[in-house]
């Protein structure tokens, strides 16, 4: 008996001695590490020390089972103990170890019950945007602001991710977590999300926030948040929505509110001030409050759609021109820039029957979409018109042009 | 009773031996022949899931993409976890099913050997036309296992085809498990009774059962998915009263019980083989049976815990955590009785054993993130990252495949009448479990830190993660070899391996499968046998003695 | 019990090697490689579909017609007579569950994606930002009118009628299996006509609801949620009201080819309980389809 305690002792402080090592210091670490980010919310507070918890009982429990269990294939080896005992079935053994897991259980899941209200409680917050997936980029929407844009990976890690670029990721600022036009947000505000999808299931999710919520089309779901440290907040698309499911990135920047009070304006009037451009820092916490710096080279692009009316004849020179900047930032990821596509899933434009055929099947196809590619709906009249243009003018194709007014009789 | 087979009319049927050559196979209807047809089946599938998942490691070896392009890497992902579940884990079970059911019940053979073999023959079709989409126009698809509208929808050519080798995957499913549920209810020797079963009878019993109930399930969401494709329905579509999130509520009332159809019949195996080698009866049969079935049940109101994050209503996000929460019991139960069970033993560790506790030490840490998972507000952070990849890989590898390794360890000698080579499967243990840990214990950690899952390409902070766990998938693939070579020798004969084994090849094992002669005829129990108390007693003292 | 052979065996009924099985499924797998080509493009052609259908239907002939000779030849013990029912058991219950999968949806549709695109419970934000104006009552082909206004079948009108006549043809088949465990098969093949009769006009009025319903009700397939629910239920139903009154017929027949005896005559029971079910299943779907 005493043997036993010994042998039972040692290993259970040896087995608990490594993994309280790794635990602990998985708890000092935070995001870029290896444990979840404790966040800059004081419900991702909760939720990490919810997890953490959790953590912790899964390790004591572990340690006591794997403890007997080593001590058990040790000592109760044949070698050593050549005769088996025979005991078995014992009620009231099996109620203690049916009881008492219950009872643990009780005590996680109460606390977590009250997180869980608490993340759900969307009434109150101080101002909506409204978050809306597309295949492959979100759209921000300031509801009752008037502001809206489109937020896409940063275009120099958009050329290092493609197959082949030879570019070195490792390099590159902020590889895949970057975009170029972030979401910018007042802290210590309640700042409530509608989230929505234009096409299939997406989800939005910051880490730091402790906020994922599927994009889900013809539905809305409510987050909230309220971040309390200015910084930088980096996330992903988190819910499989196709090729490029992965080069959704979310760039959140918490600025103090006279801040984005000023970048609203701005954003409104259509110039831009410097808090729209990202601060190249991966840890949120000791991102410092962003100077203001001159504006940035590129325009606000408002949703496309709703701004522009569409104009009425263009020349064949124009569309095709408008088009080809059309086509790269929305075709080429699949068709690509040469227009060979990626056969077989993605078929080459050259010579395709549709590009050659009846303008009114290519406008469908490209409004609507087909199987694997996408509707562009959102795109304007215009630029619909021009990139199908541009398809039906270049790599040797020639089957004329497609006005504006063709596509918008065809929405 | 024995007596009775004078009086019976003979019809040579009983004593046919099996047709020569490819015609034995397909017209088989022997339930040993069958379930080496489903093992081979099962070991194909394997490999093949396997070298997709070496793609998927390949790729995500360093950051960047360096092999394939992310629509073929989310074909990759897709069609592995399609290949590895339906193609892998359950025909395995099946195959083990076959095989030992009826020698565990001492009946002749499943109770419907014509519907056995349809059963089989649909798979190699199935998958044939399955893993044929990936040189279809749009390739094969890529919106998940889990199929999710509207995004499964993109499918090009591929559609219809996914969705009828998944209709003729459940008709399999479905026919197998009617075969194996009405084999044990009405096929048993005489004198054994329901709670004198043992206990890898038992869990197929009620995986069996899970089967038949959710199966149709997956059939009717698949239907849906069609009808919504091509005959304009909207069930998934707001625009027409419908709902996306409708199709993963059905998705996963079947998706759910799958997950414990994958482990309930490792269960039984690890049940069985813990006690022969630690030499004493398994601690507590009944509660084994109880927690099984709890199991089961549980199993049927916890399938929302996939969708935390679309969105439920606040009282539906806590019932399911709740009750999700709640099976954390009777695994607990089932996990405390191995050890209960080796606790005194006299313990000996030949490679089944090694495998049987891998599996109780890795099954338990996959369990316990799947309770962390179970907590919803913590969830949100965790779902869709390499956390949930990391927690079903641990159920699912050290999980439910170890078991199979286990189980084909196990009765092997008793298949081929040939032991395999002791030393080779050692060696074959120490490397799988070595690099099955180093393939997706770093995954925790890469899924904690933000890396979502599904994608082809990643931040860079994670790339420490993922070298590991690519060093440690191209190690346990590899590894996997020996054991080919280990069984196959043992098949055919390889290296001068010779027959002549004892009936009751583990001296520790119990069951009428140790009765009969190694190899086991291709006929066994044509006549019942009685169930002898002595076999009975080992598998399950109290109910013996009661009886 | 069985016959004197099958009383006294306690051995196990083993088959022998059959291709059957395997016939079956190359030409279950040829039918569906037919559709799903016919379904994307028309690539593969027609040859490949009546191919599949063919062997599938005449594989599956053989084979009840052998199972019939097993029988009838007195090879099959009480135990097999057990596997027959239970295996017919846990089929029907698999049955129930496909159908569940579609019930399920049904009450999702009415129960929850209603009052939610309505802006009721937790949902408000989709009704005022996406579907504004949007009232869902059942039945409904959602906010986007999906399939353009339609009306429903009344439910007090043919699918009562049908109700009844289901109804009718459970007493029908109960009082041939009366007849038949009373030696009277003379009268048990009059009520087995008449079942099958009933069958068959249940199937005439159904199909008609079913051309009233797209010409005049403009209620179809693509009438939204509510046409998806409603053929889909009731097409999968009459499905298997089909394939129930096949099976009738060829029971009927087998009666009047001398098979089955007063005491043993699984077939005609696993018949009758798959009709039973049909007949539950309508049950449901009237009140729920129909009527509620
Ligand atoms: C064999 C397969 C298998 C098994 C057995 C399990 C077992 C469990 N799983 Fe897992 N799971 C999967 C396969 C499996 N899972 C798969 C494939 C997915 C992902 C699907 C996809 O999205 O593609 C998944 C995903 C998944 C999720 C969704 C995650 C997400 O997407 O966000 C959740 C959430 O609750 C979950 C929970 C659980 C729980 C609570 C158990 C429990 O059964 C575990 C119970 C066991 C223990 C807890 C350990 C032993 C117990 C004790 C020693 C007793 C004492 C313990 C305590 C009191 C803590 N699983
Ligand atoms: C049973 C199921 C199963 C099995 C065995 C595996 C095995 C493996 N899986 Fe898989 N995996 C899934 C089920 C499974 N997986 C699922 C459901 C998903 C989610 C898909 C989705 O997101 O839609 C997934 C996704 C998935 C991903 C994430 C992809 C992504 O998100 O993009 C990764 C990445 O590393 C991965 C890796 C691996 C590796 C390296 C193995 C290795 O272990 C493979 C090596 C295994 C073998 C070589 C087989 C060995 C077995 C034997 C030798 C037994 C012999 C058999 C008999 C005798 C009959 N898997
Ligand atoms: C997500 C990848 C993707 C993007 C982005 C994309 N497409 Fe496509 N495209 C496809 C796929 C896949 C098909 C084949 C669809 C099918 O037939 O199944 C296709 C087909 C086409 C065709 C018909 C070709 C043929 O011969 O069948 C045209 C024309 C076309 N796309 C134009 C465009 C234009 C214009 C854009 C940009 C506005 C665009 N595509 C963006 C994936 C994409
Ligand atoms: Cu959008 Cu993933
Ligand atoms: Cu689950």
């Amino acid at each position: 008996m005493m043997s036993m305690k010994g042998w039972l002792t040692r290993l259970s402080t040896g087995v608990g001695l490594a993994l309280t090592t790794i635990a602990a210091q998985a708890y000092t670490e935070t995001s870029g590490g290896y444990n979840m980010p404790v966040g800059v919310t004081e419900v991702s507070r909760e939720v990490h020390g919810l997890h953490m918890a959790v953590f912790w009982v899964c390790v004591v429990i572990g340690i006591i089972v794997f403890g007997l269990m080593t001590y058990s294939i040790i000592k109760h080896r044949r070698s050593n103990n050549p005769k088996p005992a025979d005991f078995h079935e014992s009620t009231t053994v099996e109620i203690i170890w049916t009881v008492i897991p219950f009872v643990v259980l009780i005590s996680l899941a109460v606390p977590a019950a009250g997180t869980l209200i608490k993340m759900e409680d969307t009434r109150n917050a101080d101002m909506s945007i409204k978050v809306t997936g597309y295949q492959w980029k979100w759209h921000y929407d300031y509801l009752g602001e008037d502001v809206g844009f489109f937020s896409t990976l940063a275009e120099d890690s958009n050329q290092a991710r493609q197959l082949g670029s030879g570019v070195d990721v490792t390099q590159v600022p902020n590889y895949l977590v970057e975009v170029d036009n972030p979401l910018v947000i007042p802290v210590g505000k309640k700042v409530r999300f509608l989230v929505t999808s234009n096409d299939v299931i997406h989800a939005w999710w910051v880490p730091e926030f402790a906020v994922k919520k599927d994009a889900i089309p013809g539905y809305v779901n409510e987050i909230w948040t309220k971040v309390e440290q200015p910084g930088v907040y980096r996330g992903v698309c988190a819910e499989l929505c196709g090729r490029d499911h992965g080069f959704m990135p979310i760039v959140v920047k918490a600025v103090p509110e006279a801040e984005f009070t000023a970048w609203l304006e701005a954003k409104k009037n259509g110039t831009e001030v410097a808090a729209a451009e990202t601060v190249v820092t991966d840890a949120a916490v000791d991102a410092a409050p962003t100077e203001v710096a001159a504006p940035a080279e590129a325009a606000v692009e408002v949703a496309a759609a709703e701004a522009e009316a569409a104009p009425a004849e263009m020349s064949k020179d124009e569309l095709v021109a408008k088009g080809e900047g059309v086509f790269k930032a929305n075709c080429a990821a699949c068709h690509q820039a040469n227009g060979q596509g990626l056969p077989p899933s993605f078929p080459s434009l050259v010579g395709s029957a549709v590009v050659g055929g009846p303008a009114a099947a290519q406008i469908a196809q490209v409004l609507n979409g087909k199987n694997l590619m996408p509707p562009f709906k959102q795109l304007s009249d215009t630029d619909i018109a021009a990139v199908i243009t541009y398809t039906r003018n270049s790599w040797g194709n020639d089957s004329g042009v497609v006005q504006p007014d063709a596509v918008a009789a065809a929405r | 009773m024995a007596h009775a087979h004078d009086a019976h009319a003979h019809h040579d049927d009983h004593h046919h031996g099996p047709d020569k050559g490819i015609m034995r196979w397909i017209k088989t209807t022997n339930h040993k022949d069958l379930g080496t047809l489903y093992l081979f089946f099962a070991f194909t599938m394997f490999f093949i899931g396997g070298l997709m998942s070496l793609v998927i490691r390949a790729e995500l070896f360093h950051p960047g993409l360096q092999f394939v392009q992310p629509e073929f890497f989310n074909q990759m992902t897709t069609m592995h976890a399609l290949v590895m579940i339906f193609g892998g884990v359950m025909p395995g079970f099946v195959g083990l099913a076959n095989w030992m059911v009826p020698m565990m019940i001492g009946c002749s053979d499943l109770a419907l050997p014509r519907v056995n073999n349809w059963g089989f023959w649909i798979l190699p079709f199935a998958f044939a036309m399955l893993i044929g989409t990936l040189f279809m126009d749009g390739g094969a698809p890529a919106g998940g296992w889990t199929m999710y509208p509207p995004l499964v929808l993109q499918t090009g050519n591929a559609f219809p085809f996914l969705i009828f080798a998944v209709h003729l995957m459940g008709i399999s499913s479905i026919t197998g498990a009617i075969n194996v549920v009405v084999t044990i209810l009405n096929m048993r020797a005489p004198g054994m009774t329901l709670l004198k079963m043992p206990l890898f009878v038992w869990t197929w019993l009620i995986t069996a059962y899970l089967l038949i109930a959710v199966m149709p399930v997956l059939a009717g969401a698949v239907t849906m998915l069609l009808t919504d494709k091509y005959f304009g329905t909207s069930f998934f579509t707001a625009a027409g009263g419908g709902d996306p999130v409708m199709f993963q509520h059905i998705f996963w009332f079947f998706g759910h019980p799958e997950v414990y159809i994958m482990i309930l019949p490792a269960f039984g195996i690890v049940s069985t083989i813990i006690p022969t080698f630690a030499r004493k009866s398994l601690f507590g049969y009944d509660s084994m049976v109880y927690a099984s079935a709890s199991i089961a049940f549980l199993s049927f109101i916890v399938w929302a815990h996939h969708m935390f994050t679309v969105g439920m209503p606040l009282a539906g996000e806590l019932f399911f955590m709740f009750a999700t929460m709640l099976i954390a019991v009777p695994t607990g139960v089932k996990v405390f009785n191995w050890v209960a069970t080796m606790w005194k033993g006299s313990m000996t560790f030949e490679t089944p054993m090694l495998f049987s506790i891998a599996f109780v030490f890795l099954f338990t840490i996959g369990g316990f993130s799947g309770l962390m998972l179970a907590m919803t507000p913590v969830d949100f952070q965790y779902h869709d990252t390499y956390f949930v990849v990391a927690h079903f890989h641990y159920v699912l590898v050290p999980g439910a495949v170890f078991s199979i390794i286990a189980a084909v360890y196990y009765w092997i000698p008793k298949w081929t009448g040939r032991m395999y080579n002791e030393f080779w499967g050692k060696v074959h243990f120490w490397l799988s479990a070595v690099f099955i840990n180093l393939t997706f214990f770093p995954q925790h950690f890469a899924g904690l830190a933000g890396m979502q899952r599904r994608v082809p390409d990643y931040a860079v902070q994670f790339t420490d993660f993922n070298v590991i766990s690519t060093i440690g998938a191209f190690g346990f693939f590899v590894a996997q070899f020996i054991f080919i070579f280990n069984m196959l020798s043992s098949c055919f004969g390889w290296f001068g391996r010779k027959q002549g084994l004892p009936d009751r090849v583990w001296e520790g094992a119990h069951g009428l499968e140790w009765t009969v002669a190694s190899p086991a005829p291709y006929h066994t129990f044509e006549d019942p046998p009685q169930f002898s108390d002595s076999e009975g007693t080992a598998i399950h003292d109290e109910a013996v003695a009661k009886a | 019990m069985g016959s004197a052979a099958a009383q006294n065996s306690q051995r196990y009924f083993v088959p022998a090697p059959s291709v059957w099985p395997f016939t079956l499924t190359v030409g279950l797998v040829a039918l569906v490689v037919g559709v799903a080509g016919y379904l994307e493009n028309d690539h593969i052609g027609p040859v490949p579909i009546w191919a599949g259908a063919i062997i599938s239907i005449y594989i599956i002939f053989r084979w009840f017609q052998g199972i019939a000779r097993e029988s009838e030849g007195g090879q099959y013990s009480a135990q097999v007579d057990r596997t027959y029912r239970w295996g017919m058991s846990w089929f029907i219950f698999s049955e129930v569950m496909f159908f569940a999968a579609f019930f399920g949806a049904l009450f999702y549709a009415r129960g929850l994606v209603m009052p939610w695109l309505s802006g009721e419970g937790t949902k408000v934000a989709t009704h005022l930002t996406l579907w504004p104006g949007f009232e869902g009552t059942w039945p409904s082909n959602g906010p986007a009118n999906v399939g353009g206004d339609f009306e429903t079948v009344p439910a007090f009108d043919v699918p009562l009628l049908n109700t009844l006549i289901l109804l009718t043809s459970g007493v029908t088949i109960t009082m041939a299996h009366h007849a038949l465990k009373e030696g009277k098969r003379g009268l048990c093949i009059l009520w087995m006509w008449a079942t099958v009769a009933l069958g068959a006009t249940f199937l005439y009025f159904q199909a008609e609801e079913y051309i009233h319903a797209y010409h005049e009700l403009n209620l179809t397939l693509e009438s939204g949620i509510y046409g998806s629910t409603f053929f889909m239920l009731t097409g999968f139903h009459g499905m298997h009201v089909t394939l129930g009154t096949l099976m009738l017929l060829v029971i009927t027949l087998r009666l009047m080819a001398g098979h089955f005896k007063p005491d043993s005559h699984f077939g005609f029971e696993g018949v009758a309980w798959y009709w039973h079910f049909v007949d539950v299943v309508w049950i449901g779907l009237f009140i729920v389809v129909y009527w509620l």
